[in-house]
């Protein structure tokens, strides 16, 4: 690794360090809706709340069980889903089309739907191409706050469930949602794209600027939004790029600086809500406790990705070339990688949108040495909950402590509980409906395409990485992470629809159970607690989340990656 | 099913109201602070010479002739399309790859009059991730700063005074790896005459 590298990394450590738990502070105030409460902004957000309420006729003070919860987010991504859909249908129609982008084809318009509703932000389309400034701004930019916003009302929910007793109601999703939206993701993205145009990143409605070289041919420099679509992209956990290349794109990303700040904002929020649920449940030390887990899967990840592209590919070294690090070049892997981020900053990258569900990348992964594939396909399959995707991360990892606690419990043959609520036969049904759900749309989807002759020929490289290919395709949409081994063509019907379906697998099929779990627990009173009550914020307790976590991935889909990347590293 | 439909009317309504909030209001008061602020920036960091365009600073270009820095190779169109932004998405095994590469090394070091045994720098044989890659290493540079000086008729410390004065992010503070602007190079190649 080189100096700077390393100065970067610790740099990024010490920011999040320092702002992780202020803001884990501000989103336990910003959820707590008790009659009376406070929270930071109040002056200013209070009034725009209320004219939203009055517009939409939603009475705040009126809590919903977990039925009408769940029923008021599907309809509410039932209308998300329409609305990108028709953006992109007839955007020949509509203003703001500079560059006379067509209409999309009915099933990758679908796809594109379901992929921003979903908070996935996988793009089988080149967005400078495809997309009129307009379809990217109120189709796409939009969706990129309120899903993220849903998926922070839904754990919320979830939450309360847990800390609540004897009660029917886990909140308001239209307040959740808003609160999320107004007091969150808009004050951080307005502070965070002016800071990325002041580094370089675009922000205009120009078409093509054209320029004519010193050596007397001419180049089309793109124009467009770009800034305010980056700034939420990174901070709601999106990562859907304005431009093909995403965050590699110099107009997405322009310097150490810009990569510095995205890297922050794809992981400070996700981390954040770790510790607001320790304040939310009043015990901060459960929060502690899963941010540690968080950390430790995170660190060993992007650990991994860091040396393995820092390494370099053996087979170039033996055609001649230097993959030397040093104080001229940053060395290692560099297909796929700007010289401005080197493999250090491309692997610290790829830890953070892998262990979220962000997915935008500024290198390419296919091109990854297999241990650097290897290190994001798994973390993906991992469930994203290191540290996870807004709201949704925390919600996976909770699901993974309720298992926990029901092994523990099974060892010493007592009734589980966590935080005085007892785990009974209902929620353990539902954690399991939720733990299937990602590998089933996951391994299904991936076995018939690799079966298939039609969906084998959008595979771009041959032997074991194109299996990888594949299962990094679906492993993305079924954990609505959106990054991809680029090389696979996936603007096929085949792909545009299965990977579509597996999105909302991804999302709802977690999703409604979670809420359900929140519904079941909430009615529950707590039990008092004894001597023989498991602790859950112990190292011990840890360790076995963290067990839980790695062994139930481990086990659905370590044969898959022992024929992908594990293979491909061997031959290496 | 009349709970779903209920719930239609504010899902209609909310989305609605953050269609105009998050979709129309704030990019434009992005866009208004960002044209205020840093209007270059905002606009493309386009680089004039002459009061003509001739690139941004940020996004690479194609050079090929010998008495200019060349850029790294790109996958982006037929090479630095600005509107292709691509990497080749080829994986480290892939003989596409690796054959491209060894013809790449050999063209490198005739071009640059380099020992056949020389190891040539990784980033001057591969494609980036966006294709618009605007930098080559120090490394790369260096390399191909005697056949500029030749070409040129410009003593070699000229030419390596240019490349350290276009080189970004060498000091700790910047954040990125260092990397020389190819664009900028250039022009001020031109301009040293």
């Amino acid at each position: 690794m080189s100096g700077s590298s390393l100065f970067f990394i610790l740099a990024l450590c010490a920011a999040l360090a320092i702002t992780v738990p202020p803001l884990g502070a501000y989103l336990a105030q910003v959820y707590d809706t008790t009659e009376g409460a406070k929270a930071p902004g109040d002056r200013v957000f209070r009034p725009i709340e209320r004219l939203i309420y009055r517009l939409t006729r939603v009475d705040e003070k009126r809590e919903q069980r977990w039925s009408t919860y769940t029923i008021s987010l599907l309809a509410f991504s039932l209308m998300s889903l329409l609305a990108v859909y028709l953006f992109q249908r007839f955007q020949t129609h509509l203003p703001f089309n500079p560059t006379s982008a067509t209409a999309v084809n009915p099933a990758g318009a679908f796809n594109v739907a379901v992929s921003f509703m979903t908070n996935t932000n996988w793009q089988w389309y080149s967005g400078e191409v495809a997309m009129s400034h307009l379809t990217q701004m109120v189709g796409l930019t939009v969706q990129n706050f309120v899903s993220a916003g849903a998926g922070m009302a839904v754990l919320v929910a979830l939450i309360r469930g847990i800390s609540r007793r004897g009660q029917r109601t886990l909140g308001n999703f239209w307040v959740d949602m808003t609160r999320s939206i107004v007091r969150v993701l808009i004050p951080l993205s307005l502070i965070f794209a002016v800071v990325l145009i002041s580094r370089g990143v675009i922000q205009n409605f120009h078409g093509a600027t054209t320029a004519h070289t010193i050596e007397g041919a001419t180049q089309s420099i793109p124009g467009g939004p770009v800034a305010s679509q980056e700034a939420i992209k990174q901070i709601g956990s999106n990562g859907g790029g304005f431009f093909n290349a995403n965050s590699a794109h110099p107009f997405e990303n322009p310097d150490g600086w810009s990569n510095f700040i995205e890297l922050w904002a794809i992981l400070a929020i996700p981390f954040g809500f770790a510790l607001a649920y320790g304040r939310m449940v009043g015990d901060r030390r459960q929060g502690k406790l899963l941010i540690t887990v968080m950390i430790v899967m995170w660190a060993a990840f992007s650990g991994v990705a860091v040396l393995a592209e820092g390494n370099g590919n053996p087979r170039l070294a033996t055609v001649g070339v230097d993959q030397s690090i040093s104080t001229t070049q940053a060395g290692g892997n560099m297909e796929g990688k700007d010289v401005r981020f080197g493999p250090a900053e491309c692997g610290t990258w790829a830890g953070a949108t892998t262990g979220t569900s962000n997915g935008s990348v500024n290198c390419m992964h296919d091109s990854f040495t297999p241990l650097g594939g290897l290190s994001t396909l798994s973390h993906m399959m991992l469930g994203e909950v290191s540290p996870g995707g807004l709201g949704v991360g925390l919600m996976g990892l909770l699901i993974h402590a309720l298992l926990a606690v029901f092994i523990a419990g099974l060892m010493v043959g007592r009734t589980p509980e966590y935080l005085g609520k007892k785990v009974q036969a209902a929620e353990m049904k539902l954690v399991t409906i939720y733990i299937l759900m990602m590998p089933i749309a996951l391994l299904v989807f991936a076995a018939a395409s690799v079966m298939l002759k039609s969906a084998q020929a959008s595979i771009l490289n041959p032997g074991a990485h194109g299996l990888s290919e594949v299962l990094y395709a679906y492993a993305s949409a079924a954990n609505n992470n959106g990054s991809a081994f680029a090389g696979l063509n996936a603007g096929t019907q085949w792909y545009t629809i299965t990977q579509g379906i597996a999105m909302l697998i991804g999302r709802f099929g977690l999703i409604i159970p979670a809420l359900a779990i929140g519904g079941s627990f909430v009615r529950k009173q707590r039990v008092p607690e004894t001597s023989g009550t498991f602790p859950t914020h112990t190292a011990l307790y840890g360790v076995l989340v963290l067990g839980v976590v790695v062994i139930v991935a481990g086990l659905t889909f370590f044969p898959a990656l022992a024929l992908g990347p594990i293979v491909e590293h061997l031959s290496l | 099913m009349r709970a779903f439909l209920r719930q239609l009317v504010p899902a209609f309504l909310m989305l609605a109201v953050f269609t105009v909030i998050t979709g129309v209001v704030y990019p434009l008061v992005v866009t208004a602070v960002g044209q205020a602020a840093f209007k270059d920036k905002a606009d493309g960091s386009l680089l004039k010479v002459d009061g003509v365009i001739v690139g941004s600073t940020l996004i690479g270009q194609t050079f090929a002739e010998p008495k200019y820095f060349h850029p790294r190779p790109s996958n982006a169109g037929k090479g630095y399309d600005g509107y292709a932004s691509s990497g080749t998405n080829l994986g480290p095994t892939n003989p596409v790859l690796i054959d491209a590469v060894k013809q790449r090394v050999i063209d490198y070091r005739t071009e640059n009059n380099l020992p056949a045994t020389l190891p040539v720098p990784v980033d001057a044989v591969t494609s980036s991730a966006s294709g618009l890659d605007p930098e080559i290493s120090v490394a790369n540079a260096d390399l191909q700063a005697q056949r500029v000086a030749t070409t040129r008729n410009l003593p070699l410390e000229t030419v390596q005074k240019l490349i350290t004065s276009n080189t970004v992010g060498r000091s700790l503070g910047m954040l990125n790896e260092p990397g020389v602007n190819v664009l900028t190079l250039n022009v001020a190649l031109d301009q040293a005459k």
